[in-house]
């Protein structure tokens, strides 16, 4: 066979093999990957509020945000999911937030990708309990190297001050938009 | 290098053990290659990730390297690469969507350098070297050893700086609140000054080996 047409059909061959393949494995593991997505944001709303029984998704003036209701069925807060930029991309977290806005429930990152072991650690449990019952009026802040004295500041990861300065940043401009909505 | 498919049968069983075991001293892709530079340095802030980061890499270059064997015959040698690195990128692909599928923290920790795996030299560098050249079996020990010599090495990087830079290893505590933990371990340059003294160490093991043999 001439050499240049063996190429050709090696090649396609190969291609094809391997898009046969992925698309085999994709369509097994792509609904998993969703669930797991989903999983995580609808878990994140228990968490970031806590006693949260039941919840309702709304969205009002392109702000999408969650209702959460206890047992009987009172509302006990909201969960909101915001997003911006951290150190080296794009850093979604779930925010928990007291009915009247003044005080954060809890904070959950769903997704981050700061550097490891240093900005990553926003994804940790010790930086993100700081969250719980801060208030938020008149804006979130934070402090470094030492435990804060107010009342609405946190403590920043040390060598990472860029990415835990981004996550109050985030959290102070989606509750100043979600006020505007409210 | 088409001789040694000829000179298989004396001694098999050593040139087995051989081509398996070099991967993790004599010819260790981290330590005396310099290979795959970027996730040793970039993904080792933790003995987890580096133990992550291998394994992904044991699978990749192992199967790899067993199909690259396998139709090293009838590849023409003009594209043979673009045919090598089609097949290290669809195993790329299935160990990225399964770290997804099922260990999803895990692969947010390993971000960007899953998928990079398509582009580390070790694996092509194995495919072009060995594994286009050499019989399946031959192959397979080759990249296994390759590999597990790679995790190996990875993990000890990892777990070193883990263990100054955090107090833990595997993420249990095994230094005394005491200990300042070194930061700098965590960022880029604890990972050049790790391997730097790692590279160190086994030369000089190596020296006193070889003047042991000699005396």
């Amino acid at each position: 066979m001439n050499n240049r047409v063996k190429m050709l059909l090696i090649m396609t061959l190969f291609a094809c093999i391997s898009g046969g393949v992925l698309s085999f494995v994709y369509l097994f593991s792509a609904p998993l990957i969703e669930a797991n997505i989903l999983e995580e944001q609808r878990n994140s709303i228990f968490l970031v509020v806590p006693g949260t029984r039941d919840y309702d998704e709304k969205a009002k003036d392109g702000v999408a945000y969650f209702e959460c209701k206890d047992s009987s069925g009172t509302l006990i807060g909201y969960a909101l999911p915001i997003e911006g930029n951290g150190y080296q991309g794009v850093i979604k977290l779930m925010a928990g937030l007291k009915p009247d806005l003044s005080e954060l429930t809890g904070i959950k990152v769903l997704q981050q990708v700061e550097t490891p072991g240093l900005g990553g650690r926003i994804g940790e449990k010790g930086f993100q309990e700081q969250f719980k019952g801060v208030k938020t009026e008149p804006a979130i802040g934070y402090v470094k190297n030492q435990a804060p004295e107010k009342d609405t500041d946190i403590q920043a990861i040390t060598g990472a001050t860029i990415s835990s300065r981004s996550v109050v940043a985030i959290l102070n401009k989606g509750i100043e938009k979600f006020r505007t909505v409210q | 290098m088409a001789s040694q498919d000829t000179k298989k049968d004396e001694g098999r069983a050593s040139r087995a053990s051989i081509e398996f075991l070099k991967g993790f001293w004599k010819e260790n892709p981290t330590l005396v290659m310099l290979l795959g530079m970027c996730p040793t340095l970039a993904v080792t802030t933790s003995a987890v990730n580096g133990l992550t980061m291998g394994l992904a890499v044991v699978f990749v270059l192992t199967c790899s390297s067993l199909i690259v064997s396998l139709v090293r015959n009838i590849v023409p040698s003009q594209v043979r690469i673009p045919v090598f690195v089609i097949i290290i990128a669809t195993f790329v692909t299935m160990v990225d969507l399964f770290l997804k599928a099922f260990l999803l923290d895990l692969s947010k920790a390993l971000g960007p350098f899953i998928p990079l795996i398509v582009v580390n030299c070790i694996i092509l560098g194995r495919a072009e070297a060995f594994a286009s050249k050499n019989k399946v079996w031959l192959s397979f020990l080759d990249a296994f050893g390759v590999s597990l010599g790679f995790t190996v090495t990875l993990v000890f990087l990892g777990g070193i700086r883990e263990i100054l830079g955090m107090r833990t290893f595997f993420g249990m505590q095994v230094l005394g609140n005491g200990f300042e933990p070194w930061i700098v371990m965590l960022l880029p340059p604890g990972a050049f000054i790790t391997l730097g003294f790692l590279l160190g160490a086994k030369n000089s093991i190596d020296r006193k080996l070889a003047q042991k043999k000699n005396s």
